[in-house]
C-alpha cells in the first residue's frame, strides 16, 4: 500500500539531510510501528509524507497504491486516501469542529467524484464515531481544538481518522501527553478502525503504545534511515535496552 | 492656537457653499445648524497633515462634489428576513413610498426633517449636541459639516423594547449622488433597540448617528456592506451611555474604495459598558478603511471593548486608530482593545495606533494590535485533511474574523453576518 523507497530528504531552508534513505513498506491491513531516539527523522518522514512545506525530497519515491505521494499537494494526499494523525494538533479559533470535519470530508469525496454528504448524513456518520471515542456534543460543537485539553485533541485526531475513514495513517507520536486512560481510549478507537484494507504506520518513542495497539512489523529508525526491522519483539527490546545497543549494531 | 492652514478653512467653505443648510426648521434647529458650521469653520476641513488622517487621504470626501461612480447590480438583500421595520433611502433621500410604515411598538419614529421642524424636547438635546462633544480632544470636522447640513434622516425615541429592529438600507439610483444622513436617536430608562445599516445609500456618503443611552438602556447597531468597488463614504457615531446601559456595534464591509469609520462613546453612568467592534475585506491599492474610535471613562466600573480586524491583499491599506480615555474618577474601568491585520500577500498595509491615556489609578485596560500572514501550520492542517487550499485560507479568513462577528449579541444576526462574510470571502470580495 505505502511504499517508501529510498526516500532522502533535506530542510529547504538549511543545508541539512534529515532523512537518508528511507525504505519501507506498509502493506494494507498491516500496523507498523516506528520507533526511535529523538532527532531520528521519525516526524520528518510523516510530514514529507503528507506534503508539510519547508522540506526538499533529494532522491526516492513514496507511492501510495502505486500512486507518486511526491508529486502531490497535500489536499491531493489526503484525498487519495492518507491521513497523518499531529502530534501537535493545531487550534482553530472561530471554525467548528463539525463544520471543519464536514468540509474535509465533502473536499475529498468531491475530489474523488463521489458525491458529498448532506448535513443530516454527515450528523448521523459523526455521532457514530464520537460516541466510540467519548466526544461529547460539546467537543464537536467547539472550535477545533480550542480549549481541548491534550487527551481531548489526540481524541479529536481520532475522530477525524474514523470520519474521514483514510486507506493509510500515520500516527506521529499519538501517545505523547496521554496519561493511561486516554491512551487505552486512543488505541481502542485505532483498533476500531483496523481491518484487512488499511495500513497504518504508528510513530512512537516507548512501546506502551503498543501494548494496546499490536504491531505486526517494528523498525528503528536512527541517524535518517530504518537500522533495524522486526517483530512486536523488537520493541521489547528497544524499552529494556534503549536504543543505544541497536545504534552500535546497526 | 496657530492659524489654520488657509486650504483647510477654503475646503470648508467650499463644502459648506455646495451645501445649503435644508429650509423651514424651526429655530433651535437653524441655531444648532449654524453652531455646527461655526464648529467646522473654526476647525477647518480635514487634511492629509491632520494627526487622525495622515494614513487616510480625506480629499476623496472633502471635495465639494461627489465623485461619478457608476451603477451597479445590487447584491442580495442583507437582513433581509430580520422582520426589521425598513426605512429605504434612495440616494441618500428617505422615501416613504418604499419604506415600511414608520409606527413601531414601544419607540416613536420620525423622519429627521419632521423632527427639526417641530420642537421635539428630546432631539433638541441629541441633534448636534453628542457630536459637538465628541469633538474635543479631537477634532471630527466631516461631522460638524454633517450636523450643519444633512437634512435627511430619522429620529428614533424608543421607549420601551423594541421587538424590531429597524433597518436603515441604502439604495443608489445616481452616479453622483452625496448622501448626506444625520440620524439622531434617545433610549430612555430601560429600553432596547437595535438599528441595522446595509446599501449604500449614495455614491458618497456622509453619516452621522448621535446616540443618547439613558439609564440602563441598550442599544446595538451592526451595519453591513457588501462588495462594492467604488464605495465612499464617512460614517460617525457619537454614543452617550447611562448607568448600567450598554452600547454594541458591529460593522463590516466588503470592498469600497474609501470608508472611514469614527466612533465615539462617552460612558457618563457607572456600570456601562460599550463594545465596538468591526471587519473588513479589501483587495486592492484603492481599498482604504480606516477605524478611529474614541472611548472615554467618566464613570466607575465601566466596561468597554475595542475590537477590529482587517482582511487585506494587494496594496489594499488598513487602519486603525483607536483611544481609550480613563478620567480621574474612572475606577475600576475595565478597558480591551485588539486590532488586527490580516494580510493575504506581501503588499498590503494594516497600520495601528493604539492609545491609552488613564488617570485613575485602579483600572485595568489591556490592547494589543497584530499584523501577519495566514498561519502555515493551521493552512498545512487544514490541507492536510483534504480541504484545497484557497478553501483552507477562506476558512482561516472567517476564523480570523470570528472574534469580530463574535461581538454580535444576537445569535441570529451574528450568523447572518457569518454566513454573509463566508460568502464574500469565497466570491473573492
Amino acid at each position: 500500500m505505502l511504499e517508501i523507497k529510498n526516500l532522502q530528504v533535506k530542510l529547504e531552508e538549511e543545508d541539512k539531510q534529515i532523512l537518508k534513505g528511507v525504505d519501507l513498506t506498509v502493506e494494507a491491513g498491516k500496523v507498523h510501528a516506528i520507533m526511535g531516539p529523538n532527532g531520528s527523522g521519525k516526524s520528518t518522514l510523516s510530514y514529507v509524507l503528507s506534503g508539510r512545506d519547508g522540506y526538499e525530497v533529494t532522491g526516492g519515491s513514496a507511492t501510495l497504491d502505486g500512486e507518486d505521494l511526491l508529486e502531490m499537494e497535500a489536499e491531493e494526499r489526503a484525498a487519495a486516501g492518507l491521513f497523518l494523525a499531529f502530534q501537535y494538533p493545531v487550534e482553530i479559533p472561530g471554525v467548528g469542529n463539525m463544520t471543519f470535519l464536514r468540509t474535509a470530508l465533502n473536499s475529498q469525496r468531491k475530489a474523488r467524484g463521489e458525491p458529498e454528504m448532506s448535513a443530516a448524513e454527515f450528523l448521523k456518520h459523526i455521532r457514530e464515531k464520537a460516541a466510540q471515542l467519548q466526544i461529547t456534543q460539546d467537543m464537536l460543537k467547539r472550535p477545533v481544538n480550542v480549549g481541548f485539553s491534550g487527551g481531548e485533541k489526540k481524541r479529536n485526531e481520532i475522530l477525524q481518522m474514523a470520519v474521514l475513514e483514510p486507506k493509510m495513517c500515520i500516527l506521529d507520536e499519538t501517545d505523547s501527553g496521554l496519561d493511561v486512560d486516554a491512551m487505552k481510549l486512543v488505541a481502542d478507537g485505532v483498533n476500531a478502525l483496523r481491518d484487512a484494507g488499511r495500513g497504518f504506520l504508528v510513530i512512537t518513542h516507548y512501546q506502551r503504545l503498543l501494548d494496546h495497539i499490536k504491531p505486526d512489523v517494528v523498525h528503528i529508525m536512527s541517524d535518517g534511515r530504518i537500522i533495524k526491522t522486526g517483530g512486536p519483539e523488537l520493541a521489547l527490546e528497544v524499552e529494556k535496552n534503549g536504543y543505544a545497543d541497536l545504534k552500535e549494531g546497526a | 492656537m496657530a492659524a489654520l492652514p488657509a486650504r483647510k478653512l477654503e475646503a470648508a467653505e467650499a463644502l459648506l457653499a455646495a451645501h445649503p443648510a435644508p429650509q423651514g426648521e424651526g429655530a433651535w434647529a437653524r441655531e444648532a445648524r449654524a453652531a455646527a458650521a461655526a464648529r467646522l469653520r473654526e476647525m477647518g476641513a480635514p487634511i492629509g497633515r491632520d494627526e487622525y488622517w495622515k494614513w487616510t487621504d480625506p480629499s476623496a470626501l472633502t471635495a465639494p462634489e461627489a465623485p461619478a461612480v457608476p451603477l451597479h447590480a445590487a447584491g442580495p438583500a442583507i437582513f433581509a428576513d430580520r422582520g426589521a421595520l425598513t426605512v429605504v433611502f434612495v440616494d441618500g433621500v428617505l422615501r416613504r413610498d418604499l419604506s415600511d410604515d414608520l409606527s413601531l411598538e414601544g419607540a416613536e419614529i420620525c423622519t429627521l426633517e419632521e423632527a427639526l421642524a417641530a420642537d421635539i424636547h428630546w432631539a433638541r438635546e441629541v441633534f448636534g449636541v453628542l457630536e459637538a462633544r465628541g469633538q474635543d480632544p479631537v477634532a471630527r470636522p466631516l461631522a460638524a459639516f454633517n450636523t450643519a447640513v444633512a437634512g435627511q434622516g430619522l429620529a428614533i425615541r424608543a421607549t420601551g423594547k423594541v421587538s424590531r429592529p429597524v433597518l436603515i438600507k441604502g439604495v443608489r439610483e445616481s452616479e453622483t449622488s452625496d448622501a448626506l444622513m444625520h440620524h439622531v436617536v434617545k433610549l430612555e430608562e430601560g429600553a432596547e433597540l437595535t438599528v441595522l445599516e446595509a446599501g449604500g445609500p449614495g455614491a458618497r456618503v456622509n453619516s452621522v448617528l448621535e446616540v443618547e443611552i439613558a439609564d440602563r438602556a441598550a442599544f446595538h447597531q451592526i451595519r453591513a456592506h457588501g462588495p462594492e468597488a467604488e464605495r465612499r463614504g464617512a460614517w460617525h457615531l457619537f454614543a452617550r451611555l447611562g448607568t448600567e446601559s450598554v452600547c454594541k456595534t458591529f460593522s463590516v464591509a466588503a470592498g469600497g474604495r474609501l470608508t472611514r469609520i469614527e466612533q465615539v462613546a462617552e460612558l457618563t453612568g457607572d456600570d456601562a459598558a460599550v463594545h465596538l467592534a468591526g471587519a473588513c475585506l479589501g483587495e486592492g491599492k484603492d481599498f482604504i478603511h480606516d477605524d478611529t474610535v474614541f472611548v472615554t471613562h467618566d464613570a466607575v466600573n465601566c466596561e468597554s471593548r475595542q475590537v477590529f480586524k482587517k482582511v487585506l491583499r494587494d496594496q489594499a491599506k488598513g487602519i486603525f486608530q483607536g483611544k481609550i480615555l480613563v478620567k480621574p474618577d474612572a475606577q475600576k474601568t475595565d478597558g480591551y482593545q485588539i486590532s488586527q491585520g490580516l494580510l493575504l500577500d506581501e503588499h498590503a498595509d494594516f497600520l495601528a495606533k493604539p492609545e491609552l491615556e488613564i488617570y485613575a489609578d485602579d483600572v485595568a485596560c489591556s490592547h494589543g494590535s497584530t499584523c501577519g500572514a495566514v498561519d502555515e501550520d493551521a493552512l498545512y492542517y487544514l490541507r492536510a485533511r483534504g480541504i484545497p487550499k484557497r478553501e483552507a485560507e477562506n476558512m482561516l479568513v472567517m476564523s480570523f474574523l470570528g472574534e469580530a462577528v463574535e461581538e454580535i449579541e444576537s445569535e441570529d444576526l451574528a450568523e447572518e453576518m457569518r454566513e454573509r462574510i463566508a460568502q464574500w470571502v469565497m466570491d473573492g470580495a
